[in-house]
């Protein structure tokens, strides 16, 4: 082996010098074209984005060139197969939509956010190591099972409380629409709620207040963008769930009335009609009409989301 | 004064101990009524062979099988693209408006319901690209779903790399790429290992994005190539139980189904759960 | 080019966004010397030493002007190898940071990454590095070890082995032993004393005791400004600035 002498800067070496040795790999080319192989996949997602919303908006806006906008938005009749008369309104599924969501709210952010302060404030160390993957497992059950258990289980049980015949309806879907939610909220809230900064508890105790009294008027409060956002964002679930309320809902396509009636959402509707529906026809372009207005929910959702979120953030610093 | 003040706090905690109660109990039903008239159904001939007699009788193995394949597709997809965009956005992106709109995008897409993600596979998919009703289709559509969280799961694995292990490998001469490579990546691997899993046992449960992209409901032989139709668990589970002529009596298939579907997302869950805890032992510093 | 000077720095300034944190230091600094840099926290004697190997490029937001010559180069000209510099221009942090591997492969990073294949080399390499470390005695029949599991100590002396593995001309140190006890602070004092006869050493420290222990040039530094440089037993006994003489008797930390 080459004896290698280091004489201050100096290399004395039998065959080349240290600077060479190190030349050899030189990734700089390299170095810069996979930065810009990366940049592109970064910036694969907003191509997805845009071209998720390019493809509905075009498909969907042909619905127009034979379906009145005010028909559309206004009108309760959704028949597109009609012997007399097409139809294309969309008013009963968005009622049907919102009945199904808020009243899965009703059920889920009370739930929720209690659960979530029990974990984050109240439950032992050993229970809050299994409470979260609890949480997780929920999170992880599939729709459809959450909806086989809507016809198998919950529909049942409603038909014998309610007296009536078919448990399939607004009620069962808010049900289990909750279900679904509740992951959601739990989490998220419960992230917020443990955010809150340790001084505020101490000080709080400090003066005097007891855990209850500190939990509902400071970390509460202080957490409340966090909770907030995390309804916003369970709520985006709710409204985009399809597997569950096809299956339990009934899926009657008029307006309905009460929770009792069985009700067909927005994400229903698009999931019972695509199969039959032919290609290029108004009926198909229809459905991604329905889309867009899917879409721009759960954008404006998530938009409302992120905006409490930054105002959180930004309040705290 | 104080009395009130009592009962309120009272019935205060009450209610935070109902409402976790609750929860916990809503999982121990579920888990419970599926694997109680699910087990039932399961034995060696239900997972290993083909639906018989107009699927009245036999096993679910081509589900089994076809939920496979399409994950495999699902994560060939979705994987590479998630872990090269979350190095790029942890490692590389400054603060500027284009990365700020690649995060809003991915926030989103997130947020996008999985029908939507149907139709735009069976617009993109099925019909531009032409690939049909297929495992193809269906993979593509449920590995773009996947995409946002692998992209997140990838992100936070490489933001438990400490920053001295960036720092120390360029103070020794290495190009940015050669720390990334040699010195964050590797202990990143287990992190976005366990958010691949999980993001997979998510994507295996979808129905919604394969319904019209390619899962059928019988079908006479195995897919033999990619551009086959294919029978899938989630699927089989929601026709049995809302379309089947005779529902009542494929009830128990209908909850043996349930059962594997739900064991399939558990095991996947503990197996996540196991490596993300060996990781942070591992990380702790007992090598 | 000046034999005596391994680095100059000439006018140099730093900007973190609006916060102008060196304002125009030139500094000689000799071959083969300790060269320490002292001052009060936030005086930029870090911000110095990082710009002696273009550390302070990873960070955000950050403006370099003026000049650092190595070896009569400037090392911030477009055409600079950067890469090869922060080799030839080696660093040892302030809180020890050993990759988590083995001792072996922590040494053998550096020669990995610039491309020395050659096992026996490389395993040649490390031996003597550590050698030259004063670790090889008390690591060599563990090299496969992980390094985490040694002391602060021991981590610390690893960096250096590390950083003297690439062949570096010049040594950086970052306030190298204030995280260490005293019994291991004294080791790697010693060890400095021994590196300069190959090395040019710069390391910046907190501790006045230190820097005029371990140092013949000792630079003063105070809100971005340079103060005072000359020999250190002139900065510690008869300094010329009043500025610099009430930091060393302690009137301001």
């Amino acid at each position: 082996m080459e004896n290698l002498e280091i004489t201050g800067s100096k290399i004395t070496s039998s065959r080349f010098s240290i600077s060479k040795m190190f030349k050899m790999r030189r990734g700089y080319i390299t170095d810069f074209l996979i930065e810009k192989f990366l940049f592109l996949n970064g910036a694969f997602a907003v191509f997805v984005l845009f071209g998720i919303f390019s493809v509905l908006f075009i498909n969907g806006v042909k619905t127009f060139d034979d379906v009145s906008l005010k028909e559309f938005l206004f009108s309760a009749y959704w028949n597109p197969t009609g012997f007399d008369r097409e139809s294309y309104g969309i008013l009963s599924m968005v009622v049907s939509t919102l009945m199904t969501t808020i009243g899965a709210m009703i059920i889920a952010v009370p739930l929720g956010i209690g659960c979530a302060v029990y974990l984050a404030e109240i439950a032992p160390q050993r229970i809050r190591d299994i409470g979260k993957p609890i949480v997780e497992i929920l999170a992880g059950i599939p729709s459809v099972v959450i909806g086989f258990l809507g016809i198998v289980l919950t529909g049942p049980i409603i038909a014998k409380l309610f007296h009536i015949n078919s448990g399939l309806n607004g009620l069962n879907g808010s049900v289990l629409l909750a279900v679904m939610a509740l992951p959601t909220i739990i989490s998220l809230s419960e992230d917020a709620i443990t955010a809150v900064p340790r001084e505020y508890k101490e000080a709080s105790m400090a003066l005097g207040a007891n855990h209850w009294i500190t939990i509902t008027r400071v970390i509460i409060p202080s957490a409340f963008s966090g909770i907030i956002a995390s309804i916003m964002l369970g709520m985006g679930r709710a409204v985009g769930e399809t597997m569950t309320v096809l299956m339990a809902t009934g899926n009657a396509p008029a307006m309905p009335h009460s929770f009792l009636e069985s009700v067909r959402t927005i994400t229903a509707t698009i999931a019972i009609e695509l199969g039959e529906v032919p290609y290029d026809t108004t009926h198909f372009y229809s459905l991604f009409a329905i889309g867009i207005v899917l879409f721009i929910f759960s954008f404006a959702v998530n938009l409302i989301a992120d905006i409490v979120l930054r105002k959180y953030q930004e309040v705290e610093r | 004064m104080k009395a009130t003040v009592k009962i309120k706090e009272t019935l205060g905690y009450a209610y935070i101990y109902s409402a976790a109660a609750i929860i916990f109990i809503i999982l121990f039903v579920i888990l419970f009524d599926i694997t109680v008239k699910g087990i039932s159904v399961i034995n060696w001939e239900f997972l290993f062979q083909s639906p018989r007699q107009g699927m009245t009788k036999g096993g679910i193995f081509p589900c089994i099988l076809g939920t496979f394949i399409v994950s495999i597709i699902t994560v060939v997809f979705s994987v590479p693209l998630g872990i090269f965009s979350a190095i790029y956005l942890n490692e590389y992106a400054r603060d500027t408006k284009i990365t700020r709109l690649i995060r809003i995008a991915i926030r989103n897409l997130s947020g996008v319901p999985s029908i939507v993600y149907g139709l735009f596979g069976v617009a993109l998919f099925v019909d531009i690209f032409n690939f049909g009703t297929s495992i193809l289709s269906a993979g593509l559509t449920l590995g773009l779903m996947t995409l946002p969280w692998t992209i997140t799961a990838s992100e936070e694995a490489l933001k438990t790399v400490p920053k001295s292990y960036r720092e120390g490998s360029l103070a020794l001469g290495a190009t940015k790429w050669q720390a990334i490579r040699t010195n964050v990546l590797p202990y990143a691997i287990p992190g976005i290992i366990t958010g691949t899993i999980l993001g997979l046992s998510r994507a295996a449960g979808e129905t919604a994005p394969i319904l019209f992209t390619g899962a059928a409901f019988s079908l006479p032989s195995m897919p033999s190539s990619l551009f086959d139709q294919f029978m899938a668990l989630p699927y089989h589970l929601y026709i049995m139980s809302t379309q089947h002529h005779d529902i009542e009596g494929v009830r128990p298939i209908a909850y043996g189904t349930a059962f594997v579907l739900i064991a399939l997302v558990l095991l996947m869950n503990l197996a996540a759960i196991r490596i993300r805890y060996k990781y942070r032992k591992k990380m702790k510093g007992r090598s | 080019m000046n034999d005596q000077f391994k680095m100059n720095a000439k006018d140099l300034s730093v900007y973190y966004g609006d916060n102008h944190a060196l304002k125009n230091v030139s500094l000689d600094m000799r071959e083969n010397s300790v060269t320490a840099l002292i001052g009060p926290s936030g005086c930029g004697k870090t911000t110095f030493l990082r710009c002696l190997n273009r550390m302070n490029d990873i960070i955000l937001d950050v403006q370099v002007k003026g000049k650092v010559k190595l070896d009569g180069e400037d090392i911030y000209s477009p055409d600079a190898d950067i890469v090869d510099i922060r080799r030839r221009v080696g660093m040892v942090f302030q809180k020890p940071n050993p990759f988590p591997k083995s001792i072996f492969e922590n040494v053998a990073y550096g020669l990995k990454i610039s491309g020395m294949g050659n096992k026996n080399e490389i395993r040649d390499r490390v031996e003597k590095s550590l050698k030259d470390a004063a670790l090889w005695d008390e690591v060599k029949d563990r090299l496969n070890e992980s390094a985490i599991n040694m002391s602060g100590g021991q981590q610390q002396r690893l960096c250096i082995a590390r950083a003297l593995a690439v062949y570096p001309e010049v040594i950086l140190m970052d306030e190298p032993a204030s995280a260490l006890d005293p019994i291991s602070t004294a080791k790697i004092e010693n060890l400095i004393q021994e590196l300069k006869k190959k090395y040019t050493i710069i390391i910046v420290t907190h501790n006045m005791q230190q820097a005029a222990r371990v140092s013949d040039y000792t630079a003063f530094f105070y809100m971005g400004d340079l103060i005072e440089y000359d020999e250190t037993k002139v900065i510690f006994t008869n300094p010329h600035k009043k500025q610099t003489e009430d930091y060393i008797t302690g009137r301001f930390g």
